[in-house]
């Protein structure tokens, strides 16, 4: 259990850890689309992460990063035609970047760091406890931004017909400023949290 | 001018839709190798010179696998094809020039995993550019991606001299000038046309 949960918050890829940042803050001008890009990453995370786990016995060591980013592309690719199968809208809104899943560095490495070293059913909680990080965070950056820049929530307006949105939260800019301030008010929990304790 | 002329290209590609500024790609880089002015402009060449490796090879295998009709194939035989040629790159390197391979040490191996690069592959293939079209873009986004870095290093080499809250040090401030950077690439908009 301590693997799923310490993905979500003590270890969150993108608050904690710093990684895969480019997704996070590329297509979060909205709910709906940080949703989705935040499960599509799940899913290729846990699907590699179970793969890489059964066959980590077999695979060579020289050759285990290659063979991880091939596990991954196959993966990335699946869901590349799914998402055109499900939604066309939403592919069309994500865009390169589902491609650009295959670049996180939070699957290739957890494959690396955990996968290629635990059991099937531990591994696939880590990548779920993962996954499920890299969505909160999706959607912490998605729900501000969609709702200061466009007043809606999910495409629901929510401040009736006379708000005025902040464009800058929609345009690249807001992404770096939304995700900045994120940082800023844990990086004061945590210091008010350690002054607490002293 | 005419959009899809080279110049017009790589113009768009290095300041009105400057890949790490409002593509958001290659920012693992950005954020991490950007303390130094002089390393960043190392690791900006670096990348300048896989990119436009990595962009010719991909155009062939988007040729190839057009001709062979297996479009799936994409994704997988690209990133293949950047990591040996990032692999090739540091082979060639190092045999022909020790100098330029110490200088750029780390670097080069660490660009496998820079998005920028497989978007840039992923790009031209969607925007059906021509050979001449793809260098000139890969060229562009190359040189749009130093350019950010190096901005990004002078301004943290300043800062590190700053009177800071330490709530305030580290990622968080890197972010908000970021973001500013970005509205100021903002004013770029226009030139040889929106995106």
């Amino acid at each position: 259990m301590d693997e799923f949960v310490k993905g979500l918050w003590r270890e969150n890829p993108v608050f904690v850890m710093l990684l895969g940042m480019c997704p996070v803050l590329a297509v979060t001008n909205s709910v709906i689309n940080a949703l989705s890009m935040g499960l599509a990453t799940t899913f290729v995370l846990l699907m590699s992460s179970t793969v890489v786990s059964l066959v980590r016995k077999f695979i060579p060591k020289e050759v285990r990063i290659a063979s991880y980013i091939l596990i991954i592309a196959g993966f990335v690719t699946v869901v590349d035609y799914l998402l055109q199968a499900i939604s066309l809208n939403i592919y069309h809104a994500l865009g390169a970047y589902i491609a650009l899943i295959v670049v996180n560095c939070n699957i290739l490495g957890r494959a690396e760091a955990f996968a290629s070293r635990n059991t099937v059913v531990k591994s696939m909680l880590d990548a779920l406890g993962v996954g499920f990080g890299f969505t909160i965070a999706c959607l912490s950056l998605g729900v501000v931004r969609e709702v200061l820049g466009n007043g809606t929530f999910a495409g629901i307006p929510l401040f009736g017909p006379h708000f005025e949105g902040w464009t800058i939260m929609i345009l690249p800019g807001g992404a770096f400023f939304v995700l900045g301030a994120w940082l800023l008010l844990f990086n004061w929990l945590k210091e008010r949290k350690k002054a607490r304790v002293s | 001018m005419n959009m899809d002329s080279p110049l017009a290209i790589f113009i768009n590609a290095a300041l009105v839709n400057n890949f790490v500024l409002s593509l958001f790609l290659g920012i693992c880089p950005f954020l991490g190798v950007s303390n130094r002015t002089d390393t960043a402009a190392r690791m900006g060449a670096a990348v300048v010179f896989v990119m436009m490796v990595s962009s010719a090879c991909a155009y062939g295998i988007h040729r190839l696998l057009i001709y062979i009709d297996a479009p799936y194939l994409h994704l997988i035989s690209y990133i293949v094809v950047i990591a040996s040629a990032v692999q090739l790159v540091e082979m060639f390197v190092k045999k022909f020039s020790p100098a330029l391979f110490r200088a750029l040490g780390i670097f080069l191996p660490l660009i496998t995993t820079n998005c920028a690069i497989l978007g840039v592959a992923l790009f031209q293939t969607s925007r059906e550019y021509n050979f001449i079209q793809s260098l000139f873009f890969s060229l562009g986004a190359g040189a749009g991606f130093t350019l950010a870095l190096v901005i990004m290093s002078g301004i943290r080499e300043r800062l590190e001299l700053a009177d800071m809250s330490s709530v305030v040090k580290g990622a968080a401030i890197t972010l908000m000038i970021a973001g500013v950077l970005s509205m100021a690439f903002m004013g770029f908009a226009g030139i040889g046309g929106s995106s």
